[in-house]
């Protein structure tokens, strides 16, 4: 339907009265098309981006945001064309649902009939032909995000714009509703920022994912590439579940409490001591006396389609592994840790303040 | 279950006893003394008729309703105005503002009638003002045009509170979504601000309005000149002794304003107060 626009984001940053700088100087591409999510705790200046984009916030000076080139940094959000979901949904409740999905055509001056027109295609598009009487306050959560969603896509926005749209809704609609959302960004095609602090959603959705801490982008990269190959232990820590291990560097080995690991083809130079990550699910429990990396289980939790297992011993602190769900596993046991090949990170030193 | 109707029955006493004796009671006794007999000798319910048959009364009746229409639907404009921008609004001083706003509610109506002779009286400023500025005396207080400057000094507070109060309420993310679906400032206030706002429009107009068909006090203070319903009553009970027509013309007050509450109430949902 609509490609939307390419965002370019110069020196942005936000400080709010009183001095708290929300967003640091920031700098950003977001491709036309591109769904691009930002993740981070709460506080970490996440919403300010998107809010500075929407133009709820007006940026510091000296900061630039263009749309495909045009510089909209002090354009008022009315003009900016732009379409937000809220988490609140923010839907008008003097108005029904179709009178909420034509408001932003009614405000364009769009002729009635064909407003009508677009508001069927939308109630179409969004599977709620039969709410489109309805007051808003009979609706069900989901039935409101997706009144929301078709309200601000309606307009043909050259940005969608969404704040944490899922997180009001229990977990199982917001995994079946976090598919039908994917399906209908990429059929749509259109610019879309998403911002949310789940780190789940924002793998599913995101075509790029922006890893935000402190007010400032800890790391950009496609969701392989965020999770694989974290820049930093924050970034490591937040995405996923991760063992962050330090030790000695000695005949090319990292050398832990519980034994070694190779580090070959990690490019690892001449430091002494290093801190890597693995992923729980990437070390395979195989048989002690096989492997050059031992602990004993501690604890075993089966989670159905997997199991935790809590290994002592291994390293200075437990090391957390996923293995599938057919191994009969005791506490007490011990065990050999056998890393995947290529799926040890090793985690730079500076980044790492936390 | 005995026990538990028994308690509700107990916690509806005091409201009883208290409607009993300060409502009903007296209600009942105005609507006979109204159709009992007056100074003329004569019983009857034309009494009650009177306020529509006899031209004093008709005309007492009419500019009552006019006034306190006027002088609600001019507060709802100014304290609805303020009260919104109040509510979205902090500067310093604004406590300060707000305090003043709402200082009238602490003042009798004699107070606000002073006031007003004060503002527009034979002495008053605006007086001084047009004599200094070379042309008549301009004086209006002691007419309509001060009863109603009177009036909308003191319902302004009342209608500025309840709008703030509902307008802190709202949801700014509703603003927020708006602006972003291209609203204006105006379609903002039209299609959102105004329709949340609607139900406390309601209240604190009806509220206003009866306060204005039923005040005294300064009409008293501003002078007998002036026909309101409430004056003219207050003369049919002193000055032609006839408590017969002062309480057929306090019943029909009544009425009257009971009915355009309803009315509001009907038209404007359930947050009316003063209308059952």
């Amino acid at each position: 339907m609509t490609a939307g626009v390419s965002i370019e984001l110069k020196g942005i940053a936000k400080t709010y009265a009183g001095g708290v700088q929300a967003l640091k100087p920031t700098d950003l591409a977001v491709a036309r098309g591109e769904t691009l999510v930002f993740l981070g705790p709460s506080g970490c200046g996440k919403t300010t981006c998107l809010r500075l984009i929407a133009g709820l916030e007006m940026p510091d000076p000296n900061g630039s945001l263009s749309f495909d080139g045009e510089d909209v940094t002090r354009t008022e959000i009315e003009d900016r064309n732009v379409g937000m979901v809220f988490q609140s949904y923010a839907l008008f409740p003097n108005m029904s649902v179709a009178e909420n999905i034509g408001y932003g055509l009614k405000v364009r001056k769009i002729a009635p009939a064909e407003r009508d027109r677009r508001v069927r295609e939308m109630l179409a598009l969004c599977g709620i032909e039969a709410l489109s009487e309805r007051a808003i306050d009979q609706l069900s959560g989901g039935q409101r995000q997706r009144v929301a969603l078709a309200r601000a896509v309606a307009i043909r926005p050259r940005v969608l714009l969404l704040d944490e749209p899922l997180t009001a809704l229990d977990a199982a609609l917001r995994e079946r509703l976090r598919g039908e959302l994917d399906q209908l960004l990429r059929s749509l095609g259109i610019t879309s920022i998403y911002v949310t602090h789940d780190q789940a959603e924002a793998m599913a959705l995101g075509d790029r994912i922006v890893v935000m801490r402190q007010g400032a982008i800890a790391q950009i990269g496609a969701p392989r590439d965020i999770y694989f190959r974290p820049a930093s232990r924050f970034v490591a820590e937040f995405v996923g579940a991760a063992n962050v291990l330090s030790g000695e560097v000695r005949d090319g080995s990292l050398h832990l409490e519980g034994g070694k690991l190779a580090l070959a083809g990690t490019g690892v130079g001449h430091d002494r001591s290093l801190m890597v990550m693995l992923r729980p699910e990437s070390i395979r429990l195989i048989a002690p006396d096989q492997a050059v990396w031992r602990g004993r289980i501690s604890a075993v939790s089966f989670l159905g389609d997997r199991q935790r297992v809590t290994v002592t011993g291994a390293a200075a602190q437990p090391v957390t592994v996923e293995p599938g769900n057919d191994l009969e596993l005791a506490i007490g046991d011990l065990v050999g840790l056998d890393p995947a090949p290529g799926s040890l990170v090793v985690i730079p030193k500076e980044t790492d303040s936390a | 279950m005995k026990s538990r109707r028994l308690f509700a029955i107990t916690c509806l006493v005091p409201a009883v006893l208290v409607v009993t004796a300060f409502f009903v009671i007296p209600a009942v006794m105005l609507l006979f003394i109204g159709a009992g007999k007056g100074p003329d000798g004569e019983a009857g319910l034309w009494r009650y008729l009177a306020v529509l048959t006899t031209e004093r009364y008709r005309s007492a009746m009419v500019s009552t309703v006019i006034l306190s229409l006027l002088v609600t639907a001019v507060t709802l404009v100014i304290g609805g105005i303020s009260g919104v921008f109040l509510a979205r609004n902090r500067f310093a001083g604004r406590g300060i503002l707000v305090a003043c706003l709402t200082f009238p509610l602490a003042f009798p109506g004699v107070v606000v009638g002073f006031m007003v002779i004060m503002l527009a009286g034979r002495l008053g400023l605006i007086a001084s003002i047009s004599v200094a500025l070379g042309g008549d005396r301009l004086v209006f207080a002691y007419s309509m045009a001060g009863l109603f400057l009177g009036y909308l000094y003191f319902s302004i507070p009342r209608v500025l509170l309840t709008v703030m109060g509902v307008a802190e309420k709202l949801d700014g993310r509703l603003i927020e979504a708006a602006r972003s679906l291209g609203a204006g400032p105006w379609a903002v206030q039209r299609d959102i601000v105004l329709p949340a706002l609607a139900p406390a429009f309601v209240a604190a107009g009806s509220i206003c309005f009866a306060t204005s068909m039923g005040a005294f006090g300064t009409a008293f203070t501003l002078a007998t000149r002036i026909d309101v319903l409430p004056m003219v009553i207050y003369q049919e009970f002193t000055e032609s002794a006839n408590i017969a027509m002062a309480a057929a013309l306090s019943v029909m007050l009544g009425l009257v304003a009971w009915l355009i509450l309803a009315l509001a109430r009907l038209n404007g949902g359930s947050s009316v107060a003063a209308a059952g």
